[in-house]
């Protein structure tokens, strides 16, 4: 068999942020719960609420872990499988993949010291303070880097000379015109997915040991935050295909199976494709396309057919981008029943279905960022810098690409596994309210030293 | 005005050294942890290590990440070159560093203690400034062949050489070297009487491999790159010093006092010697491939990075200020007390 460089650098590059797209969600996410939490906690005077700031940080750190050397591979694997892309592009996208060191360079310090400093400080909100960086530095970090994948889709701010960049514009290439609709939905959607986990971690605990205080406090919380950000995320969503309408037809008629131009579109949901290209047994939601493009039912949306069939897309991504959709409002809705039932007293919000919904909802959360990365990539080949440069011009001509793909899955499925074991570990034999009551006996006979001391 | 390729790769060489030292210290520390638990002196330095390591871990592997992101933004070319030819070693890199990375976090936040990992702790350690190393080799010139537009690597060439074979043994007993004299100062920091004893026998034995693997890399160097080697000669004051550095360095360490000192005196003997190297290889960054001014980005990226650099670096001394204060120099957190 021919080994296909191409293939297999593209293989790589995506097992690599399969992997690294799970721990960046939580890198991200988690400091804004734990910060939450620990404001709450101080705000209150509920240790409760300390408490659970304290064990997310502990959960925390060892996907960070994870999360950081993924994060190491694909920064090296850029330049290492794709080596003329970043030749290329090097010179336009510098800036912000350079500020994105920083950002993770500055929440890497800060998380040292806030894992470090707890009960170090007399005032609590002292510690409390160093959540800011962390959180700010996890989401500038998710900011810069998704800039650079705005400038793949969206590539501006420079002007193209006999193969090579001219004339660069640092600034406007990084504040390109899919960016700020792109970064607003990866960090709704990272941190509605963060409150997604926790919540369905407290859920499933209640489940299994019955509802604590600790739990209840923990779930309440996070549902909360859910309930916000799945609501930013709609709104996210929205913008991002009104951006795709006006900006790359091609990706959002492939999702959409748009294939005509035509005025008053309809939204096609599921469904299959046969030969012909015709579509079969789909829901069709009348001129919602539209709608959704433009904010108006006759507007025109452009079909597929307006592209060349070698810049088309492939058709796959229909799938990904409405399993997408529908988790997102899935998550909304267990969210507002949630809350429904918290405000309707006949009904418990803790009743046993609700809760396995809500446990249900973290892998679907998950779920959904994988599958709208997976469109968002796929939706944009087969360009890697959309109109510049194609894929098969951008990878390594090294046909070790293929062992190394197998050594790396090797890897990933090993950390994966160890990540998940280790957290079992830390979690299962030290249960929340066995912590709480030896923290509270600490506390007291803290208390009673400075008493005595004074 | 200096130019701005020239800001940046002095920038990138001073982050190169940083990682070098901060590096260093956790690598060489993975090992003599795995070290000290094989001839079970373990219960005297494994709480120290970790007491230093917990909190500056990550810090260290962003270093890394930062020179490697830098010489890709100032100097695009690199990564056509060193890309397309470090696939390999370069991926065993990555592979070496995400075990090290995620098991230390494994072992000291999560599971209990376990020989497995521990030994692949202090392996890694040793393993991954070899494979780094090879990156070095690789701009000295001679390991790398373009065809046809494909660039790849010349293994045999690679495999063959004395000077990639005395780099890497220079890299490893380096890093031993300069763990050893950090972690005797920092013993000394804590008080740890047995802790110190054992880390300034560490100290002291690797202390004549370094000196041996420097003057054997020198000579081949010699042999390999006669210019790169001409430059350096030219730069013999520096090496001087260096080796000034080290003698005085030895003295502290053997007569028994002053280790911050002794440690100071390790840092710059590897500074001057890492600049008298970075300073003769100029303009090459990949003999004959790269220049620095022939591999240098668009002007307005360069200057867009300049601008980066530096307010990135008022937000970051600041912080690590802070952590050198809270981990470093607070006697009661070094001690264990708090």
């Amino acid at each position: 068999m021919e080994i296909d460089p191409v293939l297999w650098s593209r293989w790589l590059t995506g097992l690599t942020l399969t992997f690294h797209v799970i721990f960046a969600t939580v890198g991200v996410s988690v400091p804004l719960m734990i910060a939450i939490a620990e404001f709450v906690g101080i705000r209150k005077k509920d240790p409760h609420y300390i408490l659970m700031a304290k064990r997310w940080t502990r959960g925390f750190v060892i996907s960070v872990a994870v999360g950081v050397v993924t994060g190491t591979a694909i920064a090296l694997q850029l330049a290492l499988v794709w080596p003329n892309f970043m030749q290329l592009a090097g010179n336009v996208i510098a800036l912000p993949l350079f500020m994105e060191v920083f950002a993770f360079f500055f929440e890497a310090i800060f998380l040292g010291i806030y894992l470090y400093t707890w009960d170090r400080f007399r005032n609590p909100y002292i510690h409390w303070l160093l959540t800011i960086p962390i959180v700010a530095g996890a989401g500038m970090s998710a900011f810069f880097i998704t800039t650079v994948n705005g400038f793949m889709n969206q590539p501006e701010g420079f002007v193209m000379e006999a193969g090579h960049f001219a004339a660069v514009q640092p600034i406007q290439a990084m504040l390109n015109t899919a960016a700020p609709s792109k970064v607003f939905h990866v960090l709704t959607s990272a941190y509605l997915t963060g409150a997604a986990l926790l919540a369905g971690v407290a859920a499933f605990t209640m489940i299994r040991k019955g509802a604590t205080a600790y739990y209840k406090k923990s779930l309440h919380l996070m549902m909360g935050v859910v309930l916000i950000f799945g609501l930013l995320t709609t709104i996210a969503g929205d913008v991002s295909a009104k951006f795709l309408a006006e900006h790359q037809p091609e990706k959002l008629a492939a999702a959409e199976w748009h294939f005509e131009t035509e005025n008053g579109a309809d939204l096609i949901f599921l469904g299959w494709l046969n030969a012909e290209r015709e579509v079969i047994g789909a829901l069709h939601l009348p001129k919602a396309l539209s709608f959704l493009a433009f904010g108006n039912f006759n507007a025109e949306v452009t079909g597929l057919d307006e592209f060349p069939p070698d810049e088309h897309p492939p058709l796959l991504v229909h799938y990904l981008f409405d399993f997408m959709v529908s988790i997102g409002f899935v998550l909304l809705a267990v969210s507002l029943l949630y809350f429904l039932f918290v405000l309707w007293k006949k009904r418990n919000e803790h009743n046993k279905w609700l809760l396995r919904a809500i446990v249900a909802c973290t892998p679907l959360a998950f779920l959904g960022v994988e599958l709208g990365w997976l469109y968002a990539e796929v939706g944009r080949q087969p360009w890697i810098i959309r109109g510049y440069m194609r894929v098969e011009e951008a990878a390594t001509s090294s046909p070790n690409v293929m062992p190394l793909f197998f050594l790396f899955l090797l890897l990933y499925i090993v950390l994966g596994v160890l990540c998940v074991i280790v957290l079992r570990r830390l979690f299962r034999n030290n249960p929340a309210e066995a912590e709480f009551e030896s923290y509270m006996q600490r506390k007291q006979v803290q208390s009673t030293e400075k008493g005595e001391r004074s | 005005m200096i130019s701005y390729e020239l800001i940046g790769i002095t920038v990138l060489w001073l982050f190169l050294y940083g990682y070098l030292i901060v590096a260093s210290i956790d690598f060489g520390a993975g090992f003599f942890a795995y070290f000290a638990r094989l001839t079970k002196q373990d219960h005297l330095i494994n709480r120290l290590i970790s007491r230093y390591l917990s909190p500056v871990w990550e810090i260290t592997n962003v270093f890394f990440v930062f020179f490697f992101v830098g010489i890709v933004g100032f100097f695009p070319d690199t990564a056509y070159y060193y890309g397309s030819a470090l696939l390999v070693p370069g991926s065993i890199a990555v592979i070496l560093l995400a075990i090290r990375g995620s098991f230390y976090a494994f072992e000291n936040y999560g599971s209990k203690e376990s020989i497995v990992y521990l030994f692949l702790y202090g392996a890694t350690g040793l393993l991954i400034p070899a494979s780094l190393s090879v990156a070095l080799t690789l701009s000295e010139g001679g390991f790398i062949a373009e065809q046809n537009g494909i660039v790849s690597l010349e293994y045999l060439k690679l495999f063959t050489s004395p000077l990639s074979w005395s780099i890497v043994v220079l890299a490893i007993v380096s890093v031993l070297f300069i763990s050893g004299s950090f972690l005797t100062f920092y013993a000394s920091r804590a008080s740890d009487q047995s802790a110190l004893k054992l880390m300034r026998t560490y100290a002291l034995f690797w202390s004549t491999p370094t000196i041996i693997a420097a003057l054997t890399a020198f000579i081949y160097l010699s042999q390999h790159n006669e210019r790169h080697f001409q430059n350096m000669m030219d730069l013999w004051w520096l090496l001087a010093l260096s080796v000034g550095f080290f003698m005085s360095a030895l003295w502290l360490l053997y007569s028994g006092r002053r280790y911050g000192l002794a440690f100071i005196c390790v840092m710059l003997q590897f500074f001057c010697a890492f600049f008298a190297y970075g300073i003769g290889h100029y303009p090459y960054i990949l003999d004959p491939y790269i220049t620095i001014q022939g591999g240098a980005t668009q002007e307005s990226m360069g200057i867009a990075l300049v601008i980066a650099f530096i307010g990135g670096l008022c937000l970051l001394i600041p912080s690590l200020g802070l952590v050198f204060k809270l981990f470093l120099f607070d006697a009661d957190y070094v001690k264990g007390k708090k």
